[in-house]
């Protein structure tokens, strides 16, 4: 509260974001303790919460007044010109202090209070159990078992408490793998396949150094592989670029020095796993880049994106210069690597990057994802992303910025994720429950830090917040409103996408235009086909409950026609019943009218929606290489 | 028949792959007339069966005692036969490669097709033209139908009725074609009756260096306007750069001068026509064939071959011209050099974006068969070749394919004001390029009438119009959208058409499944997945 100086400034004009003629919405500015929002001329509201802001940035004074750009972690940009500069400074400063918290106390989700009482709260929070998700998969079993090693924290503070390790690998083992594994993040189970025997498991990279070998991780490697009785060797899949490996090797032995051969000798086997110490190991790179290059190649993906009047050739060479669907794709391909590692081969398979939260989770997510059907489904989803993400230790805060921070720090993995899940939605698009809402949805709550889920960067910090007792979980919400997220084209039983085994082929990757220009309504396709088909699908239900009633009425009708059929008068009483069938029939049309009506309103069809006609005012000004007919105009008269 | 001189062989044994996923089919290949067929040895699947007009390309390699011919089709599928016997293979071969090749109209395949269930001349009374007409009648008396190319003299590329202000006489008609190249006089298109607007089109005034004008033609042009709604002006846009359309008085041609055309202003649009356009299109089926290539590579193919640069001029110039009739209330004249190509994109794209009746199954074949098959544009010598030949004339260009893939982005974001779906801009992009029938068939409607498609041909329409068909072509989910269409022509807005681009690379079923899945959903049909058997009979009202 403290922050802000100036609560209401009016006059303010909201610019579009790709209109070259500056046309404008002029409306009031409104500045709260967790959002802000501009009210326009017609009523239309604009909610902007702090956290979502990613960068505030003031502009050299223009003669209209003073312009302030505001870039959000959902892609969303708004661009203002606030008439006095003082005001605008004020906001300025203001929303600073406000976007950049320094304690997570300070965070929307200590406040927010969605009406629900500590029962409730308490229900929301238990809704998605591990403990079930892993018997579900078939663990603990006689492979498998929970080990109590970690409970207090004690041997690796970014795992959970609750981790499941082949059966034969005792305490001392899990203890001395630990010590030899950056971060203590040594070999566990992520997810288990219960047909084949054949597990994904996953860790961070051994502190190998130069020659240093460590026998109980090499013991702990042998009682993965030996848990699968299937298949003798491993795979060891390290999902960095061979060359960074290297590289990273040298910065950190700080042996710039050597000469280029002897580094690239001495640094191989340092960092990874060396197959001559390993039994049965296969070992495989698979290449996807650090946070940092992803984090400035989304960079440059939004720089291309965001100018205005942009030039197909320049779109497409944006696209390939900012590098992100190669990103993407290598994601993907890693992932379809697990995959077949275990349908194909019945190997089991040890993932890790450097330090095992970000690279790891997303290849580990995916190929389950790939390999069992569950997590297609919208409460599987959440599983998902509760075990591979949350609980494992991916720093959300650190990676969203919740907090002030280091913004080396900050990196697009989760909506990597995203991304790469939405392309299996587009190729598969029958076999997951949940739509593209979904996805945006939870990308949006990452950042909001309105709930408690993704704060924090590890469960033992969540539980030294107590987030359980003082904010409240997503899940439920998102439950709530399935309808919304549900898929319409899903089927459920279908058995030909138990295992989905994408194509990954370049020209099956596409820019992701709902999720990097969600809010640029101008660019997006006018009407929605999942929305009607949901309201189809709505209404077909309900016919098919409709003539569930009448069968079972008419079967109860006859029923008494056979009973009675010996008195006249039991006669009599079922035919006034007919009427009633009737009517209820004209009933059934009747609600079916006016529900085809909603559904077959096309968005932006009506002409008194007027986003036609002001879309099609900028359509002659937008682009620089059209000529607009009033500079034609001006042209053919001068 | 004279054909049998150029078939050396008559049947061979072959294995057929017609792509990635689809299984082979093995049996006896045998090469006749117009088709390449394929008779399965287990009987237990249909007769499989090629027209070698839509045959593009053909390579062949031989090893051992067997070879191998690559079949490239103009519809951008990839067929390989595998062949016993070196022989036989180069006999096949070469039979594909002359019979592929034929010029002549009249022993095409459609003067022999005769398909169950249609009667020669049952879709040819179609007249789009004429009842185009009756509609613009009732919206205005400033038209009238003129048959003063009754013969085909003023124009050869025109069809024998065009629609012209009532205020023109034939005589001044026939003047104004002698001042437009080709004899392409001003007509009308479209008449917007929502702005009491028209939109015309024809080909270049012929200026040439002298500055010439013709009285006539300025009368032609002032009469629309009187014609038009009170005080409205007009728009010509001219769909070269104001340069080339300057050049093109060195060579007889040109643009109107804003002082002979008073109420008439000039707007240049320019778009790729030619030899351009049939590059570019060549370029992006090549990228979209190559499988092993990069992100980057693919990306900056995409970006080289400029066809989604293309669309996005091709449908934002169709919506100035649009625009400039809904919102502006201004009559346009759309012409660039000859008028049959670039110039029919935009009127028949304008017209979609504008005339909710045009976006229907019948006004869209009428929109076609009006807008490009009676308007002119010459088929036969656009489409003679696709992406895949390597003899190119220079007369090819993928015009009509531009148009197909703008109206597909048109489906995409305005995915309920369609009737038709996907399906039926394939199958016009297929049959425009080789087909059964013969609407496609000539350059104009007078060589189609010397040919005498109408009666010894069946019609395109009629084959479509078949009940088996409609489910692919139409779209489940279509319902009337009074308003104009604005499509977003913002990069990120467009897409490659995949289901014509890549079709070749991957398997259609995935995409026919939901097209079929929304069918069952609309039509609220029973799935096995969806609900149970209902058991019990279902009660009658």
């Amino acid at each position: 509260m403290e922050h802000i100086r100036t609560t209401k400034v009016e006059q303010v004009k909201l610019l579009d974001r790709f209109s070259t003629s500056n046309k404008s919405l002029t409306g009031t500015l409104y500045l709260t303790a967790t959002h802000l929002l501009f009210i326009d001329s017609h009523q239309k509201e604009t909610w902007i919460l702090h956290h979502h802001i990613a960068s505030v940035e003031k502009l050299a004074l223009t003669t209209s007044g003073c312009p302030l750009v505001i870039q959000c972690k959902n892609f969303r940009i708004v661009h203002f010109i606030v008439p006095k500069e003082r005001d605008c400074h004020d906001i300025y400063n203001s929303l600073l202090q406000l976007s950049k918290q320094a304690k997570y106390e300070d965070l929307y989700a200590f406040s927010y209070n969605p009406k629900q009482n500590d029962s409730e709260r308490l229900r929301g929070w238990q809704l998605i159990d591990l403990a079930e998700e892993y018997k579900r998969m078939g663990v603990p079993n006689s492979n498998w078992q929970l080990s109590d090693a970690n409970r207090e924290y004690k041997i690796c503070e970014t795992y959970p408490r609750e981790l499941y390790v082949p059966r034969i690998a005792s305490k001392p083992i899990i203890v001395g793998s630990s010590k030899f594994r950056s971060k203590g993040r040594f070999p566990v189970l992520s997810y288990y396949h219960q047909n084949k025997e054949a597990a994904i498991c996953r860790c961070s990279q051994p502190l190998s150094g130069f020659s240093a070998r460590c026998l109980e991780d090499e013991h702990l490697l042998q009682a993965i592989s030996k848990a699968n009785p299937a298949n003798r060797y491993m795979y060891v899949v390290d999902t960095r670029p061979k060359h960074r490996v290297q590289s990273w090797w040298a910065t950190q032995k700080d042996i710039g020095r050597i000469i280029l051969n002897a580094m690239a000798n001495r640094a191989a086997g340092k960092g990874y796993e060396n197959e001559d110490n390993y039994s049965n190991i296969r070992f495989q790179f698979v290449g996807i880049e650090n946070i940092h290059v992803m984090r400035s190649s989304l960079q440059k993906l939004l720089e291309v994106n965001g100018t205005k009047g942009l030039s197909v050739n320049d779109f497409y060479s944006g696209l390939e210069s900012s590098g992100w669907l190669r990103h993407i794709k290598a994601v993907m391909d890693a992932a379809i690597f697990l995959a077949k590692a275990i349908m194909v081969e019945n190997a089991s398979v040890l993932v890790h990057c450097s330090d095992g939260w970000d690279r790891t989770s997303q290849v580990c997510s995916l190929g389950s994802l790939l390999l069992d059907s569950y997590y297609r489904t919208i409460k599987g989803f959440m599983v998902l992303i509760e075990k591979d993400w949350i609980s494992f230790g991916h720093k959300f805060s650190e990676r969203c910025g919740h907090l002030d921070g280091d913004p080396k720090e900050v990196s697009p993995v989760f909506t990597q994720f995203l991304e790469c899940v939405w392309h299996l939605t587009e190729q598969f698009p029958q076999a997951f429950e949940f739509n593209e809402a979904f996805l945006l949805q939870i990308h949006e709550h990452i950042h909001s830090c309105q709930f408690g889920n993704f704060l924090g960067n590890c469960q033992k910090e969540r539980e030294e917040l107590k987030l359980k007792e003082k904010t409240h979980s997503l899940w439920p919400f998102l439950l709530d409103d399935r309808e919304k997220y549900s898929n319409p084209l899903y089927s459920s039983s279908s058995q030909r996408f138990a295992v989905l085994e994408p194509n990954t082929v370049s020209f099956n990757f596409k820019f992701w235009r709902s999720m990097y220009h969600q809010f640029d309504r101008t660019l997006h396709p006018r009407e929605s086909v999942c929305n009607i088909i949901t309201k189809m699908n709505e209404q077909n239900k309900q016919l098919e409950k409709d003539m569930k009633d009448l069968e079972s009425k008419i079967s109860k009708h006859k029923n008494e026609e056979i009973d009675g059929v010996l008195t006249k008068e039991l006669l009599h009483s079922v035919r006034p019943e007919s009427p009633t069938l009737k009517t209820s029939l004209c009933y059934k049309e009747q609600t079916v009218l006016p529900v085809n009506d909603t559904l077959r309103t096309i968005e932006g069809s009506n002409p008194v929606d007027n986003r036609y006609s002001e879309y099609a005012e900028e359509f002659s000004k937008s682009k620089p290489a059209v000529v607009s007919l009033e500079y034609g105009v001006a042209r053919m008269t001068c | 028949m004279e054909f049998s001189e150029l078939i050396r062989t008559r049947q061979a044994q072959a294995e057929l792959l017609s792509g990635p996923e689809a299984p082979a089919l093995r049996g006896t290949l045998c090469v006749t007339g117009h088709h390449l067929l394929l008779s399965p040895k287990p009987q237990a699947t249909d007769l499989w069966l090629l027209l070698l007009r839509s045959v593009d390309s053909i390579e062949k390699r031989v090893a051992g005692d067997s070879g191998t011919i690559t079949l490239r089709c103009k519809d951008l599928r990839v067929l390989q036969l595998r062949i016993e016997g070196v022989e036989a293979t180069l006999d096949v071969a070469r039979s594909i490669e002359a019979l592929s090749s034929l010029e002549s109209v009249i022993t095409s395949y459609p003067f022999f097709y005769r398909p169950k269930g249609l009667r020669l001349g049952d879709a040819w009374h179609f007249h789009p033209l004429e009842s185009y007409y009756k509609r613009v009648a009732l919206e205005t008396d400033a038209w009238r139908l003129s048959e003063v190319n009754e013969d085909f003299s003023l124009c050869p590329s025109y069809p024998r009725v065009v629609i012209v202000p009532r205020a023109v006489d034939d005589a001044a008609l026939a003047r104004s074609a002698r001042f437009r190249q080709g004899g392409r006089f001003p007509v009308l298109s479209y008449h917007h009756a929502r702005s009491g607007t028209a939109l015309l089109r024809s080909s270049q005034p012929l200026i040439g260096p002298k500055k010439l004008r013709c009285a006539e033609d300025e009368e032609l042009l002032g009469a629309v306007l009187a014609g038009a709604r009170p005080g409205a002006q007009g728009f010509i846009v001219d769909t070269r750069s104001a340069q080339t359309a300057k050049q093109a008085r060195m060579t007889g041609g040109g643009t109107e001068s804003k002082a002979a055309y008073p109420g008439w202003k000039r707007l240049h649009r320019p778009l790729e026509r030619g030899r351009h356009l049939q590059e570019s299109f060549v370029r992006l089926v090549e990228a979209c064939g190559d499988l092993e290539q990069s992100m980057d590579q693919w990306l900056s193919r995409l970006d080289s071959c400029r066809w989604l640069a293309h669309v996005q001029e091709a449908l934002s110039t169709a919506c100035l011209a649009a625009q400039g009739m809904e919102r502006e209330g201004a009559c346009v004249l759309v012409h660039g050099a000859e008028g049959m190509d670039s110039t029919l994109l935009v009127t028949s794209l304008a017209q979609l974006i504008l005339d909710p009746l045009s976006r229907t199954m019948a006004g869209f074949q009428e929109l076609v068969e009006r807008e490009w098959i009676q308007a002119g544009h010459p088929f036969q010598l656009r489409c003679a070749h696709s992406a895949f030949s390597h003899a190119r004339s220079k007369h090819e260009a993928p015009t009509f394919l531009l148009f197909l893939d703008c109206v597909w982005q048109l489906g995409r974001q305005f995915p309920l004001s369609l009737e038709f779906g996907e399906g039926l801009l394939l199958a016009l992009f297929e049959h425009a390029y080789a087909s059964p029938f013969g609407t496609f068939l000539c350059n104009s409607e007078k060589e189609r009438c010397l040919c005498e498609v109408r009666t010894q041909t069946h019609s395109l329409w009629s084959g479509l119009n078949q009940s088996k068909e409609q489910r692919k072509l139409r779209n489940p989910l279509y319902v009337l959208n009074p308003s104009a269409l604005w499509p977003s022509v913002e990069p990120q807005s467009l897409r490659l058409w995949q289901g014509l681009f890549l079709r070749q690379t991957r398997p259609p079923e995935r995409s026919e499944e939901v097209w079929e899945k929304v069918w069952q959903i609309v039509t609220d049909e029973k799935t096995e997945d969806s609900r149970p058997v209902v058991s019990a009979p279902e009660p009658q009202p």
